[in-house]
């Protein structure tokens, strides 16, 4: 018999790494519905005390992912782990695991005090105690005094603001938010999400974030999970994801983006570069591996990345403008060229002045005001 | 007189002629019940309360009322525990024969009452077994059953499952959820189910007739015999007895489980 090196010995303990970065781990975890895959070898390690945002259209996986954390559903394969704890077959009365539901789910028939305590009474919490712990979690989210009001007498920020004490009041090791904030209006939204964070940050509890809104995740999150079609796309910081999409999907799916037909000049170790027009930029090499130089390939720059110029020129292309959108704080231009494979290109310009500069059917360049931007292979 | 003028008018007087034409009925027993002669005419010609007296007094009427409480209250109640139990399997789990254990449930739908009186009293005669209040409850049970089990079912379709997992994230183990939420928000479901149930119960009177014995003749029951004999307007002042009190019954219901409740759950959105 052959003598086997020690693995044992060798091998990093699993253990010791979740300790240091995984405070939840999703380990290969699969589920499906029927014949449809909901959710196929999600893999993802979330940290202590970050919000992690789940991220993707409707039917991407991102729900059914925060069901099978919390326990509302149960899996077809793989493990999920808390605190190195395996957690895959636990109920989900007994996960420790806080959600803040799309809805809320107050429960009607309570006042706001019930709500708040209904987690600590099931844990059999003395009376005084339970009541001390609601006053605490109810002045933390700014409700002091609405103990006794029902869930019908409060307003929709305020019914939100309960249900997250609701949640925060059993100390959840982890906490879920489904859609949180897709029932308030805009104005009221942006603040929730404001203090939504602020709360997360004071209590410092892990935090998995569930959304189809690409901006909400952005300022958000500390990493962002983007989910499409019951697969994890990509993870990586709220800048990463937007400014590296790993694939043409994420690159589409979060933020604005341009999709322009370019041509590989040449791939090196790391970077690979793209020629349009006069222009040439860096890459990152990896989605391009297998292409050859010359080979077409659609390169992707954000509006913000591209300028208006006159014609002539280090350029990328030319085009007519075709539309004005004033934003308040910016500028959008839409550009019809046919080096766009929508046939627009958007620019986003900071200058308010850009209408006078640059009007409806003026011949104008593009180009761009960074070095960099991704690329993938053409589609098909 | 403009055309929708004209449909209006025509409308209203569809309206008013179907209310009438609904309310004809109880209206003319009404009337009749306050005849002072001892026939069951209409209109009377001089007026009286004498009969709710009589009634009220006719020992047949008071033991089929007694008997009629009793089986309403078992019947009922029987009904609400299984109904409930089938209804709450039926939604919270899918499995290989549900279809067709909600066909057998709803059946006495299709199936006569008199062909279920029957069965009972055929079953009841092959067991040896008296034609006790066991076997009318029994009949009774399976005549309001559908009922019950579409009020609840009907109640928890629409009782929002994030109500059962929240309770759950929260600590709740399965029967604290069933106990602190889930009865609790289908309350008002429950009452109105066991209600119907009560009411078609306390009315029944095909399968009753079959089933009861002197002994165990409930109310309707006895109206028919007493019927069978004599025409005078007891049977009237009954009939006005009944009508009162459902009402007054369903009043009280919806004042304390109806509207209220309801509109309550639906706010919580």
């Amino acid at each position: 018999m052959l003598k086997m090196p020690a693995n044992g010995v060798s091998s990093r303990s699993p253990l010791s790494a979740d300790a240091d970065s995984a405070f939840v781990r999703i380990d290969g975890l699969s589920k499906h519905f029927g014949d449809v895959a909901a959710l196929q070898h999600a893999a993802l390690d979330i940290r202590r005390g970050e919000i992690l945002t789940l991220l993707g259209p409707s039917g991407g996986g991102k729900t059914t992912l925060l069901n099978l954390v919390a326990g509302f559903l149960v899996p077809d394969g793989g493990s999920i782990h808390i605190e190195g704890r395996t957690i895959t077959d636990v109920p989900p009365y007994q996960r420790e695991i806080g959600v803040l539901f799309q809805n809320y789910a107050l429960f009607p028939h309570m006042n706001v005090g019930a709500n708040v305590g209904y987690g600590l009474k099931m844990r059999h919490v003395a009376k005084a105690e339970i009541q001390r712990r609601v006053a605490e979690v109810l002045a933390l989210v700014r409700l002091t005094g609405y103990d006794l009001r029902k869930p019908r007498q409060l307003s929709g920020g305020q019914q939100q603001r309960v249900a997250l004490a609701r949640a925060l009041a059993i100390s959840p090791k982890v906490l879920l938010l489904d859609e949180p904030f897709s029932a308030l209006d805009k104005n009221l939204r942006a603040s929730m999400q404001l203090e939504l964070k602020e709360i997360q940050r004071q209590l410092g509890v892990t935090t998995i974030f569930v959304t189809h809104d690409q901006s909400e995740a952005l300022s958000l999150s500390d990493r962002i999970a983007v989910l499409s079609e019951g697969r994890i796309r990509q993870v990586g910081t709220p800048n990463e994801i937007y400014r590296r999409p790993a694939d043409r999907f994420v690159a589409g799916f979060v933020g604005d983006v341009n999709t322009l037909h370019a041509r590989l000049a040449g791939v090196e170790s790391q970077c690979a570069f793209v020629a349009l027009g006069a222009a040439t930029l860096s890459v990152p090499a990896e989605p391009l591996r297998g292409l050859s130089a010359g080979a077409p390939v659609d390169l992707f720059l954000r509006p913000e990345q591209l300028r208006l110029a006159a014609r002539g020129g280090t350029s990328l292309c030319q085009g007519v403008i075709a539309a004005h959108s004033y934003q308040g704080a910016h500028f959008d231009i839409h550009v019809a060229s046919d080096a766009a494979v929508s046939g627009r290109i958007l620019i986003r310009q900071a200058q308010s002045d850009a209408s006078a500069q640059w009007p409806l059917g003026a011949d104008v360049a593009i180009a761009c005001v960074t070095q960099d931007g991704v690329a993938f292979a053409p589609e098909r | 007189m403009d055309s929708r003028g004209t449909l209006r008018a025509i409308g209203i007087a569809i309206v008013a002629l179907t209310l009438a034409f609904v309310l004809l009925p109880a209206l003319v027993v009404g009337i009749a019940a306050f005849n002072a002669r001892a026939v069951l005419a209409f209109p009377p010609n001089a007026w009286s309360w004498r009969w709710f007296a009589k009634a009220l007094a006719y020992d047949d009427f008071r033991a089929g009322f007694r008997n009629g409480l009793i089986v309403t209250a078992c019947a009922s109640s029987i009904a609400l525990l299984v109904g409930a139990a089938f209804a709450f399997a039926l939604d919270h789990y899918s499995f290989a024969v549900k279809r067709t254990i909600e066909g057998v449930l709803l059946a006495p739908l299709v199936i006569p009452h008199f062909t279920i009186g029957l069965g009972f009293l055929i079953l009841a005669a092959q067991l040896g077994a008296a034609r006790g209040f066991a076997v009318v409850v029994a009949c009774h049970v399976i005549l309001v059953l559908p009922f019950v089990l579409r009020s609840v079912y009907i109640s928890l379709r629409n009782l929002d499952q994030r109500f059962e997992l929240a309770a759950a994230s929260l600590g709740a183990p399965p029967r604290r959820v069933l106990t602190s939420v889930t009865i609790p928000l289908l309350a008002p479901g429950l009452v109105s189910g066991w209600l119907f149930a009560a009411i078609l119960s306390f009315n029944e009177f095909t399968a009753s007739l079959f089933v009861t014995s002197q002994r165990t003749q409930t109310l309707p029951v006895a109206m028919y015999n007493y019927v069978r004999e004599y025409a005078d307007p007891s049977m009237a002042a009954v009939s006005v007895m009944y009508i009162v009190a459902t009402a007054a019954l369903l009043a009280i219901a919806n004042a304390f489980f109806g509207l209220g409740r309801v509109l309550n759950v639906e706010d919580a959105r």
